[in-house]
């Protein structure tokens, strides 16, 4: 009864997505190369989390999971993003 | 004890997956709490990362490249090393992304019933992870040469403060996510045994599933070492 609602994920699929995430990485070490101060850091942190969404995405099947799943990834992610800032709240205003 | 449970029978896609995914929570909250100290002690000694990160640099890469560097150049040697450690960091970015491709790919290839192509393509998974692994040994080992690794002397007396904690995280983050690596292989070696044995198919890929996940939870955590350790300095 389970597998009427299976989602087979097609091979090419996988392949674009594995395109897409070694694109991402190339432009990273690109523009890492180059001096751009905060940029460079900034730069390579969205890639890490556009690269981090795909995976998530296609690769462990978020996108063909039943949203409440998704929705506790998001969950979790925004706890993790809750601590850093209200650590850095502290660090900022001591 | 009028009871009887029949194990066969019990099968639930849906609640081994919630498990996977709670315990992958809990996972991603661990290196959570170390990239949180990174970003603190990052942000604390702006300095010394920027110097640990390329001192991480000039010591790492493969043995061989190393020593074929040095053995032609001596002089252009440093120039070529700084280099070096980003160059391996990339090849162990490239070999974890195709080794998640062909796990996931896996899946597909169990659910459509190719059991032969399920099982080539989780071994190119393990081939790949031991690969990332002896890249690690020769990087770590490189650095153990130069006496850089925890609670060494050359360190205690060369190197500062902030210098010393990025290279306490970068041992223990990337020592954590090799470690994950090795359990990952394990699992992966599990599920093919249990595909040969035929108690994983296209009607239970439960345990193939999670392997997956798992696997592609160490991606996850390599995606944010990556930027990290290699390529921010």
């Amino acid at each position: 009864m389970e597998n009427a609602k299976h989602h087979i994920v097609p091979y090419r699929t996988y392949l674009f997505i594995l395109i897409a995430l070694l694109l991402c990485t190339f432009i990273s070490i690109a523009i890492t190369n180059i001096e751009l101060g905060e940029l460079t850091v900034t730069g390579a942190l969205v890639l890490a989390s556009v690269k981090s969404f795909l995976v998530l995405t296609y690769f462990m099947h978020l996108k063909y999971d039943r949203p409440y799943i998704r929705i506790m990834v998001a969950f979790v992610f925004l706890l993790f993003i809750a601590v850093i800032v209200i650590t850095f709240f502290d660090y900022l205003f001591r | 004890m009028s009871q009887v449970i029949h194990h066969e029978d019990h099968y639930d896609a849906e609640g081994s997956k919630i498990g996977m995914w709670l315990f992958i929570f809990t996972e991603l909250l661990l290196f959570g709490g170390l990239f949180l100290i990174y970003s603190v002690y990052r942000y604390k000694n702006p300095d010394a990362f920027h110097l640990a990160a390329q001192e991480l640099e000039l010591f790492g890469g493969l043995f061989l490249i190393y020593s074929v560097y040095r053995y032609k150049n001596p002089d252009a040697f440093h120039l070529a090393a700084q280099e070096l450690d980003t160059t391996i960091g990339a090849i162990n970015t490239v070999i974890l992304l195709i080794s998640s491709m062909t796990i996931a790919m896996s899946t597909t290839a169990l659910q459509k019933g190719q059991k032969k192509i399920t099982l080539l393509l989780m071994v190119t998974t393990v081939v790949l992870g031991i690969v990332f692994l002896v890249n690690k040994y020769f990087e770590w080992g490189l650095k153990f040469e130069h006496g850089i690794f925890p609670g060494s002397e050359h360190m205690k007396t060369t190197l500062s403060q902030g210098e010393i904690l990025f290279f306490g995280l970068y041992f223990v983050m990337t020592g954590l996510h090799a470690l994950h690596i090795l359990i990952g292989l394990v699992l992966i070696l599990v599920a093919y045994y249990r595909i040969t044995n035929g108690t994983v198919h296209a009607n239970r890929p439960s345990l193939l599933e999670n392997a997956g996940l798992y696997w592609h939870l160490v991606d996850l955590i390599w995606i944010f070492l990556f930027p990290l350790f290699y390529l921010i300095h």
